[in-house]
């Protein structure tokens, strides 16, 4: 198999900035590989440390030990971004730019050939059914739109490797249903998808593989069937590797 | 450098699609032609007080562009999230500032090309001469001048939380420096130890930006033009500080957390 996203170790602590206040340990030497060509689901409760692994493995985070590459480069080289595509949670483009202006402008931090550049953008915007609002504002979009502009200038530079946080976020069922089909046939296209996600049915349809992370540490890996072994779902797997205990009332 | 100028494009592209610019432009023309249109005291050296007036109000809005375009330059990048999708491209955090930078700064050259045009127009309208070279001059190192002004700001952006708080002290600190700058070698000298010793530091530590103020007096007063190995030597001065300034910058961004 060919690994293309690796951690080893990877351990990041955060000092807090107030007076005698302990260290918060964000993730407690984690080891991941994704291999080409999967589709692998990120699942964790809410600070559990999957927007931290994906701010490393994207270079916003230095970690305080352990190491992270993207095809064998280490996060910390710009060119190891060369091929991936990045889709954060919740994220606002610039306003003051058209979906087009937006693309043209991702395309050339890519060094993309203007006349490849234009034909990578004419295609995402088709794929994201923009192409009728591609001379429009950005601030004049939907929060929908803005979802798939950003869907957009992850597709731009036609990556191998997507790192999708959280992409169904805040989006209404016909949304979600629109991103869950463009990330179905980029995987059918043989792309890797690395997604964060708590919508576990979403996951469960989409993905090959997936972790599940608690506190920082890797709590298990492996296909969504192995996973969910005699359960009768992933969430209720998920549930009980997490530790939850349902409460009784008094 | 593909990069860098195509940060800068886009800073450029966000200056002329917003309203700054254009205010403080029309309010210069406004408070300028309502001066010249008016004849006070009958007297006849009346225009040197009126370029004095408008280059100031030159001075202060490229000052005021300058400082508040660069100082909401990153924090408004974080603040608004489009950091994040900028910093996972191919991109250098050395490039993002270098860009941020060129961008401002060339922005600031457009304004000044604006402001430099009109300001020679009025003047032209009343004296029937139009000193280019005089005017090249002064608008030069005006821009230089601006340049350690953007660099400096562009790393305050990035040690102080707000733009606000940033821009303040970037104003105070550039006030300071080109209305008692020159002065602080007398200061130090009319002082005793160990205060002499620490006004002496500053002196020879602040960027001295009061040689291109002055350049105000080469087309206010007609002077004749200076030498160009002493405006190429200020340039480099300043450029010096611009360079200083911007490796201080991207030693602070490299390490900091973005997320």
């Amino acid at each position: 198999m060919n690994v293309i996203l690796r951690t080893e170790k990877l351990r990041v602590e955060f000092r807090s900035r107030e007076f005698r206040q302990s260290l918060k340990v964000a993730l407690r030497g984690l080891d991941l590989e994704v291999n080409a060509g999967e589709a692998f689901g990120f699942l964790g409760p809410n600070g559990a440390g999957k927007t931290t692994t994906i701010n490393v493995l994207l270079g916003f985070v230095q970690p305080t030990g352990g190491s992270a590459s993207l095809f064998g480069i280490d996060v910390r080289q710009p060119i190891a971004r060369q091929r991936i595509g990045y889709l954060p949670e919740l994220t606002y483009y610039y306003k003051f730019l058209t979906a087009e202006e937006l693309l043209r402008f991702y395309s050339r931090i890519f060094s993309l050939p203007r006349a490849e550049a234009e034909r990578r953008i004419d295609a995402v915007l088709k794929l994201v059914e923009l192409e009728s609002a591609r001379k429009h504002l950005i601030k004049t979009y939907s929060k929908g739109m803005q979802q798939r502009v950003g869907l957009a200038q992850a597709l731009i530079n036609n990556p191998d490797l997507l790192i999708l946080d959280e992409p169904t976020s805040g989006l209404d069922p016909l949304g979600r249903m629109k991103v869950r089909e463009i990330i179905q046939r980029l995987k059918n296209e043989g792309k890797t998808v690395f997604f964060s996600s708590h919508e576990l049915g979403e996951v469960e349809t989409v993905c090959d593989r997936v972790a599940i992370i608690a506190e920082g540490e890797l709590k298990a890996v492996g296909r969504v069937a192995d996973i969910m072994g005699q359960r009768a779902s992933l969430e209720k797997a998920f549930l009980d590797i997490v530790g939850y205990q349902p409460q009784t009332a008094p | 450098m593909n990069n860098i100028f195509a940060v800068a494009g886009i800073v450029i592209k966000e200056l002329y699609r917003r309203k700054d610019f254009y205010v403080l432009f029309i309010l210069t023309i406004v408070i300028c032609v309502i001066m010249a249109s008016v004849n006070i005291f009958n007297d006849n050296q009346i225009i040197r007080y009126l370029k004095e007036l408008c280059l100031l109000l030159i001075w202060v809005s490229s000052l005021v562009i300058a400082i508040t375009t660069t100082a909401r330059q990153i924090p408004a990048e974080r603040e608004q999230r489009t950091l994040l999708p900028l910093l996972a491209k191919p991109l250098s955090r050395t490039q993002l500032i270098f860009g941020k930078f060129l961008g401002c700064w060339l922005a600031c050259g457009l304004v000044l090309v604006c402001f430099y045009a009109f300001f020679g127009a009025l003047a032209a309208s009343r004296e029937h001469t139009w000193p280019l070279l005089n005017y090249f001059q002064a608008a030069f190192l005006h821009w230089v001048m601006l340049g350690v002004v953007i660099a400096m700001t562009l790393l305050g952006s990035l040690v102080f939380a707000a733009p606000s708080s940033n821009s303040t002290i970037c104003f105070v600190v550039v006030a300071g420096i080109m209305c008692i700058g020159r002065y602080l070698d007398a200061i130090a000298l009319s002082r005793p130890e160990p205060i002499r010793s620490i006004v002496w530091t500053i002196y020879y530590a602040i960027p001295h930006l009061e040689i291109p103020f002055g350049m105000r007096n080469l087309i206010v007063h007609d002077w004749p033009l200076i030498g160009w190995n002493f405006v190429a030597l200020d340039a480099l001065y300043l450029l010096a500080y611009v360079a200083a300034f911007l490796v201080a910058a991207c030693l602070v961004f490299r390490r900091k957390a973005v997320n």
